[in-house]
């Protein structure tokens, strides 16, 4: 059976010219970057050129690139380091949408002596900035908002957060692992100290992903052993993936607009004729600040995870905000933030694309899925034409 | 993904009879569109009183609609007291296992049963008795601890598994983790506990274990129970409400107040009964 992917925000397909750049270093480029010899210092120079590569995706130097093995890792270096920086100050800002990489940590700190203030969203996933800006104090030790929420897609107004952050002295870190890569992001024009990004969310592979540490930010090392990464990230480096992780930086430089155009139509298509066609549907988050990639929406009366099961009798692979698919018991910690009633939350269902998605699969999908939810809502007990 | 089995599978996207029934004999409603499932089972009955067809409505997982389905499949054919008897474990050995974390499916379908059959017997729908422990999911203590009971549940996780409670905001977790005591407690009596027991610990033991232990178990069939005196190991307790006048109170007591406090106090308790 063919697969249709359309669950790109889960993870990515890696690009075959991202694993064609990689197989040398898992064959005969097996070097230590850390070795005196040549054979090792080849592969010093590849790193090298997979950080310039990554750099230029965001508009940063070279050098305030840290590769790391994963975003959870970038994310929790970034934050740890900002703390230890500022051991005086007990409070710390993020948002009720972070993933959980974010949120479960800030979480662990309000139980180790730091105060949080999670910044709530409207019904759309909109930030509520007054909230953000009435708790920012010169206490605030850091705040990490992410860039696109990855169930909804909703952008947030980075450039606008790092300006009152910033004028405030306050340390700025972005989870960015949903927006690198689909949308474009200029470091050069927005004043964040931290961002976190993760390899296989951009056709890279898994077990990669760096963080941006802006020249001047006060960093401490989150794993404390070797000199590798400037002393920044002690262990050595896991050389194919790095060099990856540049490779797939480059080609997200190249694909950039085609993601914001023929993915965004096939978006915008696969949207709207699930509301033209399927009645009782909400699309979750604000429509007008997204990833051009993602739509998240809710069927009313049916469940997420019967749904996703059968579209995978079709081979179309998608996520769910659902509780039974998470293996909690309650739907999506964003939906609820914003405010999406429980019995839309537990029919909602995220597709998310990406370049390797053609015309005909959104074709195939927008065929198969009226009948699965009218199926489902024939089913249920609270359906009523 | 969840491992379902291919039976899973098969009543999930080949469910057996779906749909409503008109002149359903019995109708069993159990969950809602906020905890995110729901099943509405329906059955009528043959000449015979027994179970000609039956139908259901699910909202919800793939494993909800499968343990649904298999239960319509299950019960036709049987009188109403032999489908009483069949268990959630037994919904789940049907389909050939369920996920751990999916077992409340098969005690939804249960539960739907024996509304149903309430239903038809004209039996008033028992009211949510007992405390709710769970808000999260509004799950009584009773709920809960008949899980305990039924499935061996050992742990926090096993009841959020099977009822749900607990698996919110975690609020609860203590008290969850008391039923489960108390529930092993039943199996393991801690008898040595007993020897010293000063009449004033003695007393409020007592006091306790009719608070936890019995009186949710008679308050479930409308009885309640209330300690008059204690004098040395005899204890003076008041029957109230239907256990009063019930023939079987008698057996009531002696069976199940007396050994409970034999064995959860000290074994050599005697249980009287005092009219007021």
């Amino acid at each position: 059976m063919k697969v249709i992917y359309v669950d790109n925000n889960a993870t990515t397909k890696v690009a075959p010219e991202v694993l064609e750049a990689m197989l040398p270093y898992l064959k005969e480029y097996y070097g230590n970057p850390s070795s005196m010899h040549t054979f090792g210092g080849k592969v010093d120079r590849n790193i090298k050129e997979a950080r310039t590569s990554v750099a230029s995706l965001l508009g940063a130097a070279p050098e305030e690139i840290v590769f790391t093995s994963c975003g959870t890792e970038s994310d929790s270096t970034a934050i740890r380091a900002a703390i230890l920086s500022n051991p005086d100050k007990k409070h710390i800002i993020t948002t009720r949408v972070e993933h959980p990489a974010v949120k479960n940590l800030f979480e662990y700190l309000s139980k180790n002596g730091y105060r949080v203030t999670f910044v709530p969203v409207d019904s759309k996933g909109r930030l509520d900035m007054d909230y953000l800006y009435k708790n920012l104090t010169d206490n605030t030790a850091i705040v990490s908002i992410m860039w696109a929420n990855n169930e909804s897609g909703v952008i947030f107004p980075i450039e606008e957060i790092s300006r009152a952050v910033k004028e405030r002295g306050t340390v700025f870190h972005t989870d960015a692992v949903q927006a690198v890569g689909k949308i474009p992001i200029d470091l050069n024009k927005i004043d964040v100290d931290m961002l976190s990004l993760s390899g296989h969310k951009l056709h890279g592979p898994k077990g990669v992903g760096a963080l941006y540490v802006r020249k001047g930010t006060k960093f401490s090392p989150f794993l404390i052993g070797g000199h590798q990464e400037s002393g920044r990230r002690g262990g050595t480096e896991n050389v194919a993936s790095i060099v990856g992780l540049g490779k797939a930086s480059e080609l997200a430089v190249a694909y950039m607009e085609e993601e914001n155009t023929r993915v965004k139509q096939l978006r915008d298509k696969l949207e709207s004729e699930i509301l033209k066609q399927i009645p009782n549907t909400i699309i979750n988050g604000d429509r007008e600040n997204r990833l051009p990639n993602t739509t998240n929406v809710s069927f009313e009366y049916v469940e997420g995870e019967s749904i996703l099961l059968m579209m995978d009798e079709f081979g179309i692979c998608a996520s769910s905000g659902s509780a039974c698919t998470s293996g909690s018991l309650e739907p999506s910690h964003v939906l609820r933030a914003m405010g999406v009633p429980f019995t839309a939350a537990h029919g909602s269902i995220r597709f998310s694309l990406s370049i390797y998605n053609t015309e005909e699969e959104i074709d195939f999908i927008i065929e198969k899925l009226p009948p699965i939810i009218e199926r489902l809502r024939e089913m249920s007990p609270f359906w009523q034409e | 993904m969840w491992e379902y089995t291919d039976k899973v599978k098969d009543h999930f996207l080949n469910p057996r009879n779906v749909g409503m029934m008109e002149n359903a004999d019995g109708v069993g409603e159990v969950g809602s569109l906020a905890c995110g499932d729901a099943l509405t089972l329906y059955f009528e009955l043959d000449e015979n009183e027994k179970i000609k067809d039956a139908k259901f409505q699910t909202f919800g997982c793939a494993s909800a609609i499968a343990s649904s389905s298999a239960l319509t499949e299950m019960i036709k054919g049987l009188t109403l007291d032999e489908a009483e008897k069949i268990s959630n474990e037994n919904i789940a050995e049907f389909l050939g296992g369920l996920p751990k974390e999916k077992m409340h499916c098969s005690v939804m379908g249960r539960d739907a049963l024996e509304k149903a059959i309430a239903n038809y017997r004209g039996e008033a729908e028992k009211k949510v008795e007992g405390e709710i422990v769970c808000e999260c999911f509004g799950i009584t203590d009773l709920e809960i601890d008949r899980a305990v009971r039924e499935n061996s549940l050992s742990t926090i996780e096993d009841v959020t598994n099977y009822v749900k409670a607990g698996g919110g905001c975690g609020n609860c977790h203590e008290k969850i983790q008391e039923i489960i005591d108390s529930n092993l407690g039943m199996k393991h009596p801690v008898k040595k506990k007993a020897a010293h027991l000063t009449n004033i610990q003695k007393i409020k033991l007592v006091e306790e274990t009719l608070e936890r232990e019995i009186k949710p178990v008679l308050k479930k069939d409308g009885g309640n129970i209330e300690l008059i005196d204690v004098e040395g190991n005899i204890i003076f307790v008041k029957l109230h409400g239907t256990c009063a006048s019930c023939s079987k109170s008698q057996v009531t007591l002696k069976h199940y107040v007396e050994s409970k406090l034999q064995e959860l106090v000290t074994p050599e308790l005697v249980v009287e009964e005092v009219q007021l």
